[in-house]
């Protein structure tokens, strides 16, 4: 796993009290992980701070899963 | 149209000097104080050192990290005393109408430490504003009952009521009167706050409203003592379910006390001053009596607002003298946040707790930390000091007034068919 994989995984599992064996990339936040929608906008501003990095709104909307997360932040360190 | 009576029919308590009403009623009785130096942050340049904590109370007993971590502690106790007295109360959740059931919930201040914390953290930021999204939701005052109702999906009316230290006597009087007129069958209702924080110690210091007697913390709730300082912040939740009388006979419940009557006045003077000559205290202990039929020489216990500060102790006391006249003298009074300290918004309803466990067990709990008489304190007053007192007690009135000249009183009696 990646280093930006591991770390948005520990995010997922800190704010959501989840298992670590459900944060599988498949996994969406509000379906699979019981996040709901304040913990989604949550999630978006952890990935934010810890990456230093900045999600528009309409696009922080295209961020449902897991894999998701980890391809937008892998993308916006590119 | 007929009122319908009121009774209580369960309890809930988390205090600074007990986490359950058992243990609470058994330090009341003992005399203890929860009074210590503070654990909660570094108060080393604060000029109080010390306030009535919880102690020993770890969220992660009562909720699981994610649920625990969007409550302001506020909340938690609130969730955590109504539980054990709905509990206590013995409803079956799934045999009544909730929609029949509300919350209506006292908080002075509500959410101040999760408040203090995010303006701390955009204030040290870069001016971006980055906000958690469950700030606002954390803070607010009335969210302590929206997640009551949440948590056992009771439909009634819901909602805080806010009149600082007077918030949780207003919440339960609110409740008698909806109860009354049949909007009900059942409302929980009580107290809580959360204020032990930096904030809070910080603008309370400033107002010089707080004991600063850091070498004594354990004797700085002295109410009624000539050398008393000042209030010591307190925290922590009360919780009791007001029921609709043939609703609780029906299903055969314990009955603590009837709920007979409240107060409500304004001083209409000063922002945090009480009226020098007691003039809204007079009138709420009046409008007490008159809502619930009774005469001054019903009244056998008194549990005043008794803050431990240099005026509003004396004033109170005055008051009661006026009220009740000569019965005054026979009136077991007692202040038990010489024990407690204060907890502001919860103050009314942990107070309640303590004056219906009187009348349940026939003892009055004391003032403690009482040394050294006041002259301007009628000497032939009861004051129930340093040890509990035994004492049939029919009727007992609680007093409470917050800031902002607000005054709210309860009466309750011992139960009678």
């Amino acid at each position: 796993m990646s280093d930006i994989a591991s770390r948005v995984k520990a995010i997922i599992v800190d704010k959501l009290g989840v298992d670590e064996n459900e944060v599988v990339n498949e996994a969406s936040f509000t379906n699979d992980l019981g996040a709901d929608s304040l913990d989604t906008v949550e999630l978006i501003m952890e990935f934010e701070k810890e990456f230093d990095i900045q999600i528009p709104d309409d696009q922080a909307e295209n961020i449902a899963t897991v894999g998701q997360a980890i391809s937008y932040i892998e993308n916006a360190k590119g | 149209m007929e009122l319908k009576r009121v009774v209580v029919t369960g309890l809930g308590a988390l205090t600074p000097i007990g986490n359950n009403v058992e243990a609470y009623w058994n330090a009341l009785i003992a005399g203890k104080s929860g009074s210590a130096p503070i654990t909660y942050f570094d108060a080393e340049k604060f000029k109080t050192k010390f306030a009535c904590e919880l102690k020993n109370f770890d969220a992660l007993d009562f909720f699981d990290r994610k649920e625990a971590r969007k409550l302001d502690r506020f909340a938690q106790y609130a969730i955590v005393a109504s539980d054990e007295a709905i509990k206590d109360s013995g409803i079956e959740l799934n045999g009544i109408d909730k929609h029949r059931v509300g919350v209506i919930w006292g908080a002075g201040i509500g959410g101040l430490e999760t408040f203090q914390d995010e303006v701390i953290n955009f204030a040290t930021g870069d001016g971006t504003p980055r906000f958690n999204p469950f700030f606002i939701p954390k803070m607010i005052a009335d969210i302590a009952p929206g997640n009551i109702s949440i948590r056992h999906g009771f439909m009634g009316p819901n909602y805080t009521t806010v009149s600082a230290c007077a918030s949780a006597a207003n919440a339960m009087f609110d409740a008698l009167n909806y109860i009354r007129l049949g909007y009900g069958d059942i409302i929980v209702s009580g107290g809580s706050e959360a204020a032990v924080t930096k904030a809070g110690m910080g603008g309370f210091n400033a107002m010089h409203a707080l004991s600063t007697r850091n070498e004594s913390p354990e004797t700085a709730s002295r109410p009624f003592d000539a050398t008393r300082d000042g209030f010591v912040l307190g925290e922590g939740a009360g919780a009791l379910i007001l029921e609709e009388y043939e609703h609780a006979k029906a299903r055969g419940a314990k009955i603590y006390a009837e709920f007979v009557g409240g107060g409500l006045s304004s001083d209409a003077y000063h922002m945090t001053a009480p009226h020098p000559d007691g003039i809204g205290v007079i009138a709420v202990m009046k409008n007490c009596l008159q809502n619930a039929k009774m005469v001054p020489e019903d009244v056998d216990a008194i549990n005043t607002h008794g803050t431990s500060t240099p005026l509003g102790d004396v004033a109170e006391l005055k008051a009661i003298s006026q009220v009740f006249g000569a019965h005054a003298k026979n009136i077991n009074i007692n202040s038990t946040k010489s024990m407690t300290g204060h907890l502001l918004g919860a103050a009314g309803a942990i107070e309640a707790i303590s004056s219906i466990l009187s009348i349940t067990h026939g003892i009055v709990p004391p003032t403690i930390n009482h040394e050294n008489p006041d002259s301007n304190i009628d000497p032939a007053l009861n004051l129930t000091l340093n040890k509990a007192q035994k004492r049939d007690v029919n009727v007992v009135m609680s007093n409470t007034f917050g800031f902002g000249g607000h005054n709210a009183c309860v009466l309750f009696k011992k139960f009678d068919e």
